[in-house]
């Protein structure tokens, strides 16, 4: 047995639950999934020390489809409650997972500050550019001339770019995958887990439901033609000015990671004397 | 993307392990387009991607025999050997439907062996010794094999009307 035929300890499906998915036929997700499963299985780490956590909307059904430790929380709230874990058990891998609506409309403020304080987990998000769950509406990244039936003429609303705001606030690792390639996602996630600090991928997922037409990205999707770079200049400029189908990681940082304090400097009695009335 | 880092294998060894995994995410994949499609109970299409999984498992089976390898050896993530973003034999997921007939399933089927046979194909072309060139030329005849299966089987199926998609409870949004 050489280096090639190597046994490994955990495989991709020891990663998977017995729970299947109820997701569309079709639906992107299902590759994503497929993806966190094998990038788990390239960074060897026991499903009992990761946790995956989620807000609401489809891609949030995720949790559960993994044999990890999961929580499914409130809608737009993922990435507080995936913080609050990872700064009490900083031993664990967290992984917070998600949608466009819920993680840039709903959790939009949570969003912000979670790539500002830089806490060392990674936040996948689901991107169809719809509320695919409550069926079809315009979300923040959708397009503003979509057209349709709740919308007519398309919302008019200029679409959010999650990774220059998410390079913008300070997260430390940016990147954009595709889930028709779920094995450059998973290789793609698996170096997110690894970078410390905020690590965020967009991962574009069509949905084949309500935006039957996104089939044709896996036409427009292409590798980033230049390689990453730690310059937040130099990858504020390339997300800018890039057509939004670029698939790569994008920015890899040395920003400080959160550390938690190490003593208090001021007992809890103290701090309360100072508001007693 | 994956795609960028495509190389001709080098080796006897390299070769079989290429080969084994595009064998083995043909088998999960099809095993989750089943599972797809039991979910929403299509149950005729779930019972062929089973079936499509079985043989397909049995070409993995006979590599690891070949080459002698265990079960559980091998990391089943290996990207980065094909043209393509995912592994050729693979079937896209988003080609699926909650409505597809087995002829859908077929068409798909058949596509993804047919894309299998050009990769070994292609493999006996760049070969750089006899034994890398026999043993790509035996697997594609396999897959040749396979395809010839696919389409008897089409034959047997009928081809769906134009309004199979048509569902009078669509998932939409009623206006």
């Amino acid at each position: 047995m050489n280096d090639m035929t190597a046994p490994l300890a955990f495989a991709a499906a020891d990663y998977k639950s017995d729970y299947k998915p109820i997701w569309c036929p079709g639906c992107g997700d299902y590759t994503v999934l497929s993806s966190v499963t094998k990038a788990l299985a390239m960074i060897q780490r026991p499903p009992h020390e990761v946790a995956v956590v989620s807000g609401i909307g489809c891609s949030s059904r995720l949790p559960a489809y993994t044999t990890c430790y999961g929580f499914h929380g409130v809608h737009g709230r993922a990435l507080a409650a995936g913080t609050g874990l990872k700064v009490a058990r900083p031993d664990l891998t967290v992984i917070v997972a998600g949608g466009d609506g819920d993680g840039y409309s709903i959790g939009g403020n949570h969003f912000l500050h979670a790539c500002r304080r830089n806490v060392d987990l990674t936040y996948i998000v689901m991107d169809n550019h719809v509320y695919g769950m409550t069926k079809g509406q315009a979300s923040p990244t959708t397009e503003p001339d979509w057209d349709n039936k709740l919308s007519p003429g398309g919302t008019g609303v200029r679409a959010f770019h999650p990774l220059v705001i998410a390079l913008a606030s300070g997260a430390n690792f940016v990147a954009r995958a595709f889930s028709g390639d779920p094995n450059g996602t998973a290789a793609i996630i698996a170096q997110a887990i690894r970078h410390p600090g905020f690590s965020f991928v967009e991962v574009l997922s069509p949905c084949i439901t309500f935006r039957p037409e996104q089939r044709q990205w896996k036409e427009l999707v292409h590798a980033a033609p230049v390689a990453e770079t730690d310059d937040p200049a130099r990858a504020a400029r390339r997300i800018m000015t890039d057509d939004g189908f670029n698939v790569g990681v994008l920015y890899a940082g040395s920003r400080p990671v959160y550390a938690r304090a190490k003593e208090a400097s001021a007992s809890l009695a103290e701090i309360e004397a100072e508001f007693a009335l | 993307m994956s795609s960028s880092n495509r190389q001709a294998p080098q080796t006897m060894e390299s070769l079989m392990a290429q080969a084994l995994l595009m064998e083995r995410e043909a088998v999960a994949r099809y095993t989750e387009l089943a599972e797809m499609m039991e979910t929403h109970n299509n149950t005729e299409v779930a019972d062929l991607f089973r079936k499509m999984a079985e043989y397909e498992g049995h070409h993995v089976a006979q590599i690891l025999a070949d080459m002698d390898w265990a079960e559980d050896d091998f990391a089943p993530h290996d990207a980065g050997t094909w043209a393509t973003a995912e592994p050729p034999e693979s079937v896209p997921v988003d080609e699926m439907h909650y409505l597809m007939h087995p002829w859908h399933a077929l068409q798909l089927a058949l596509a993804a062996e047919q894309r299998a046979v050009s990769f070994f194909d292609n493999l006996v072309r760049e070969a750089t010794s006899d034994d890398i060139r026999r043993a790509a030329e035996s697997m594609r005849d396999e897959e040749l094999e396979h395809v010839a299966l696919v389409k008897a089987w089409l034959q047997k199926v009928p081809k769906p009307g134009a309004e199979w998609a048509v569902d009078p409870d669509p998932p939409r949004y009623a206006d």
